[in-house]
């Protein structure tokens, strides 16, 4: 049943901006992108957005819709009553651009500061049979579209502008899992992870893992772990004097 | 057709009004009740800080044959009463004080600890945040990097001694198939309180993330340790509602102890079922 919603949607740039208020038509099955796309078509041809997919795929149309982080195109209209003013913004963690557009540099910079996959040194292609109880918990966090909705809400950047140097955030401590995950990984990520990715900051209140479109249990399954690893190696002195014995680094795993 | 809202007020310059971001003078824009399930938590926790000090500082009225009250158990002191003292009473005569004062630091430092109850307290106690998208009121923000804070790495110690707790609670679970006179073969419903506080403090143990970690999670090679990761496949299963044990083992803890203040202090007669 068609009907005409209320919207408000931020229109601005780094010089300013405001919430503006637009009538717009909404048909059955429609979600939030489909309407920001008629008001592009109708209303306001320079309201810029950034989408791509339209199937929650790509990550790219992340806003915020209500106050809630989440992708435009898997908000369902049909999840608002007809009499209900929709408010759509920018994200409001990141530098805005324009309009629904922010600037998520940041992510790209903290990606590069994570090593890659570093295998055993001589290891050649076919030596290593990899099993699947080996790489099924790391194989969760490949499901991530890095649509930047955790980073978004996350609270230890978004309420402290000055924690971003020295916090990479919930994306990438899944990234810091998946790799420790691995069995042939030989890097030292654990201490990383506290000294130089903050994992420490994170107080675990899991707004990462309810805004996930991916459903990746973040908190649980990442970031709790890697805490207790972090653990391992620096915090537990019963693992630190086994280490000692045995003649291993504190964290070493078998 | 189209309005615009102009921002309602100037802001201090920081988090969500921080140079550079989209200019929008509300803290949140959220339109639900997302107040509500902070306030729930809060009030909950507090009656239990509330209850828990009055029944630690009490003193009296934890033991009544053959219940003893798991905020009181083990009972090591010889102030404890004759036939509560199943674990001895090594803890001797020079101390004077209430024995739930010693025993209650595991229990309450287990759970303070836990990753569960984290998320509950920085949200409904010191708002950081106390809801999703919600902006938190502090200026400064170092999580857990420094002290105390950085004391939440020390859960796994708990988690070991809740075990050995849980162990004794579970003594104290069978010790209550007794009848008043201490003849085995019996039970009131005081005993279904005990097993199950037991039963509840077993499933929120063992489904705790440290549990999980020590089973297994640790492991890069779940293929070579067979036998941990079947651990950590159930305990991982069991995680999955630590939540919901986390909660229900604590009612459980806080009626059984109740229970047993009603019975001890003659409030109440236990019935009987055999």
């Amino acid at each position: 049943m068609a009907y005409d919603a209320s919207f408000r949607v931020w229109r601005g740039n780094t010089n300013g901006g405001e919430l503006t208020n637009y009538k717009v038509s909404v048909n059955e099955g429609e979600v939030v992108l489909d309407i920001i796309h008629r008001l592009q078509q109708t209303q306001t041809p320079d309201l810029a957005v950034r989408w791509n997919c339209k199937a929650g795929k790509c990550g790219s149309c992340s806003a915020e819709v209500n106050g809630k982080p989440a992708l435009l195109c898997m908000t369902r209209m049909n999840t608002f009553t007809e009499d209900e003013t929709v408010t759509v913004t920018p994200l409001r963690t990141f530098p805005v651009i324009k309009d629904l557009v922010t600037d998520v540099s940041f992510n790209y910079q903290k990606a590069r500061e994570i090593p890659s996959f570093t295998p055993p040194e001589g290891l050649k292609p076919g030596e290593y049979r990899m099993q699947q109880v080996d790489v099924e918990r790391s194989q969760e966090f490949r499901k991530c579209i890095e649509c930047f909705l955790c980073q978004d809400v996350c609270h230890v950047i978004r309420d402290h502008e000055d924690n971003k140097p020295a916090f990479s955030g919930p994306r990438f401590f899944i990234r810091q899992a998946e790799l420790d995950m691995h069995p042939l990984d030989t890097a030292s990520r654990k201490r990383d992870a506290q000294e130089k990715h903050g994992i420490g900051l994170c107080n675990i209140t899991k707004c990462c893992t309810e805004v996930c479109p991916e459903h990746i249990k973040i908190t649980d399954n990442a970031i709790i772990p890697m805490k207790e690893r972090v653990a391992d190696a620096k915090y537990d002195p019963l693992r630190w004097l086994g280490a000692k014995i045995r003649g291993r680094q504190p964290g070493d795993v078998e | 057709m189209s309005t615009t809202e102009k921002p309602a007020a100037s802001n201090d310059g920081t988090g969500v009004f921080s140079p550079g971001r989209a200019r929008i003078s509300a803290k949140t824009l959220r339109v639900d009740n997302w107040w509500v399930q902070p306030t729930i938590t809060f009030i909950i926790l507090l009656s239990f800080v509330i209850y828990s000090t009055w029944r630690a500082f009490a003193n009296a009225d934890y033991f009544s044959m053959p219940y003893l009250s798991p905020f009181y158990s083990p009972c090591l002191a010889d102030s404890c009463p004759p036939g509560s003292q199943d674990f001895g009473s090594w803890i001797g005569s020079w101390y004077a004080w209430s024995p739930a004062l010693i025993i209650l630091i595991f229990p309450l430092g287990f759970r303070m600890t836990c990753y569960y109850y984290r998320k509950a307290y920085y949200r409904s106690f010191w708002m950081s945040p106390p809801a999703c998208a919600v902006a938190e009121p502090h200026k400064k923000y170092s999580g857990e990097t420094k002290f105390p804070l950085i004391l939440e790495n020390v859960h796994r110690y708990f988690f070991y001694a809740a075990l050995v707790f849980n162990v004794v609670l579970t003594w104290d679970a069978i010790a209550s198939f007794r009848n008043p006179q201490g003849e085995w073969g019996h039970a009131g419903l005081g005993t279904l309180f005990l097993v199950g506080n037991a039963t509840l403090l077993w499933l929120y143990s063992l489904s705790c993330h440290s549990c999980r970690h020590a089973v297994g999670g640790r492991l890069k090679h779940f293929s070579n340790h067979p036998v941990r990761y079947k651990w950590w496949t159930m305990v991982s299963k069991l995680n999955t509602r630590h939540m919901l044990f986390a909660w229900l083992s604590l009612f459980g803890v806080a009626f059984t102890d109740f229970y047993i203040y009603l019975v001890a202090s003659g409030a109440i007669t236990d019935p009987r079922f055999f």
